[in-house]
């Protein structure tokens, strides 16, 4: 009785340790794919443009962008899906509902998260406040401080999501509301430097927290030809080190591919931004490998 | 028998050790990034739909395409505002109703009147065609979400404002002021309403408060004295008056005479 008891637990942890031992093995010579999605300045854009419309016929349409996201999961299900901002303004389904059916219709198609655009204060902080219960996935940002505000808490500076054991470091940026947007709509919203809270967040997502990877969700704009001094993403690409992608808004700028800029430390950081309305949906795919061969080597950038 | 008891506890420990090493272990190692493809994917009519989201946004569609399409008033001749040199139907009919329904509010909370209302060409975004006018008449001429701001300026700011319509050869929308183009090109004759301009007068002008920031180089308003937000978006003001009218009325009054 006794014996066979100690038969089967020995058993048990002979199968046990090879099991432990076979899957650390595997893991470390174990390829990950992760793929991230992203759409930015939506502008309420639910149904696609009319076959009359002069510039944008039959394009977008939630319904459709839900339909490739879904076979694209079904692919790879290990997705990151994002948005950079301007959710709210642009058709008769925010002025009828508020916003109320943006986020629901994100929620149903497992967005991840979204940083805040400046139209997302078109209905001010109590029309964004009064959406949140509608939303399913995270509002990042970690420059404008809402303490004051009934937003408070209900924005988080930086999230990590594990993604099939890849650490990802999300944070998010907005731009200068001052002079963009009415003060009795953003109220007591504080909008601190955007690269300095950068720095502050990649220290803390590499260096302490360690992720795999670093996305930056931004709304400051792609770059600003007439305005120099103006902080955009590709200044911002510059300015900083350890961000591996941007993802842009606000600036509605159509790129016939992801940019590739240099950062302080000299690496490559990409930049994108899919124009607006929904016509596009981004996709960066992410190769990573624990196998310490590939160590030393440096990544391939295919864009 | 006593002694394998011991010994399996024993055994249950080195798993548990085992174990907790190699997840320790794995966790130390960091993964390196080493391919990254990038790739922009247009949504267009190829791709398929989703049954579930299509069914959800119906019943929102179908509200607002109801209420859009509700029948509020009725336009006898199509109104444009690329018809007229110096003033257009539709541009009058938008200062007429602004100056009238800003008032309302204006008057109530001010407890003074608004003297004249000036907007911008620009800002008029579709025509109002013949037959029936609905909300989304009032979506189309106005799609944004400006509203009116009344500001107080002096006469000489009024002076200004004729010169710049001079200036710019544009039909800007005018309601409660009307002046004359010399042959010197000048504004002469320059009446709020119907009295003649008083340079040490302070006039209550309504406009959308884009330009009331300065917008398409209307800097006299930068210059004003007083300033009230009416919260009252302009597409609510047309709306309010489509609801309010029976038949649009066609404005073919002079207001900018040319000599």
């Amino acid at each position: 009785m006794k014996r066979r008891e100690f038969i089967e637990k020995t058993a048990a942890s002979t199968a046990l340790l090879s099991l432990g031992l076979s899957l650390s093995s595997f893991e470390s010579n174990d390829i990950k794919h992760l793929t991230v999605l992203h759409t930015n300045d939506v502008h309420s854009h639910i149904d696609p443009f009319p076959a009359d419309d002069p510039r944008n016929a039959n394009k977008g349409g939630v319904s459709r962008r839900a339909a490739l996201i879904e076979t694209i999961r079904k692919e790879n299900p290990n997705v990151l899906l994002l948005d950079a901002g301007d959710i709210f303004q642009g058709t008769p389904y925010f002025n009828y509902y508020g916003g109320e059916l943006e986020f629901k219709l994100m929620s149903m198609m497992k967005y991840d998260a979204s940083t805040i655009g400046n139209h997302d204060f078109d209905n001010g902080l109590d029309g964004l406040y009064a959406q949140m219960p509608h939303a399913t996935f995270e509002f990042i940002n970690s420059n404008y401080d809402f303490k004051n505000t009934v937003m408070n808490g209900l924005v988080k500076p930086y999230k990590i999501f594990n993604k099939n054991g890849i650490k990802v470091g999300v944070f998010g940026l907005g731009i200068e509301l001052n002079g963009l947007v009415d003060k009795k709509m953003y109220k007591e919203t504080v909008y601190n430097d955007p690269v300095e809270i950068a720095q502050d967040m990649t220290q803390k997502l590499k260096k302490e927290e360690k992720c795999d990877l670093i996305v930056c969700l931004s709304h400051l704009g792609y770059n600003y030809k007439n305005d120099e001094s103006k902080i955009c993403d590709l200044k911002l690409a510059e300015l900083t080190q350890d961000i591996d992608l941007i993802i842009g808004g606000h600036t509605h700028t159509f790129l016939d591919k992801p940019t590739i800029v240099k950062n302080k430390a000299g690496e490559n950081v990409l930049v994108n931004q899919v124009g607006c309305y929904g016509i596009n949906l981004g996709r960066i795919d992410f190769y990573f490998d624990k196998n310490k061969a590939h160590t030393n080597q440096g990544k391939s950038i295919i864009v | 028998m006593v002694k394998l008891k011991k010994y399996n506890g024993f055994l249950k420990l080195f798993v548990i050790f085992l174990t907790l090493f190699f997840i320790f272990s794995c966790s130390q190692k960091n993964y390196n990034l080493t391919k990254i493809e990038g790739k922009q994917l247009p949504v267009t009519e190829k791709a398929n739909e989703t049954p579930e989201i299509e069914n959800f946004i119906k019943p929102y569609r179908d509200h607002i395409n109801k209420d859009l399409d509700s029948i509020l008033a009725y336009c006898p001749e199509t109104l444009d505002k690329s018809t007229g040199k110096w003033q257009t139907t539709i541009g009058s009919l938008m200062a007429d109703v602004c100056l009238q329904r800003g008032n309302l509010v204006f008057k109530t909370r001010e407890k003074k009147d608004i003297d004249l209302c000036l907007l911008n060409h620009g800002g008029i975004r579709a025509i109002l065609p013949k037959g029936n006018v609905t909300t989304r008449t009032a979506y189309e001429i106005m799609p944004f979400e400006n509203s009116l701001i009344v500001l107080a300026l002096s006469g000489n700011q009024i002076l200004e404002i004729a010169s710049y319509i001079i200036k710019e050869k544009k039909p800007q929308p005018l309601a409660g002021m009307t002046f004359t183009i010399s042959k010197e090109n000048t504004a002469k004759n320059i009446l709020i309403q119907g009295k003649p301009v008083d340079v040490s007068k302070t006039y209550y002008v309504v406009t959308n408060d884009y330009l009331a920031n300065g917008g398409d180089n209307m800097n006299f308003f930068l210059k004003a004295s007083a300033k009230f937000d009416l919260n009252y978006k302009i597409r609510n003001v047309l709306i309010d008056y489509f609801k309010e009218v029976d038949t649009i009325p066609v404005k073919n009054d002079v207001r900018i005479t040319v000599e």
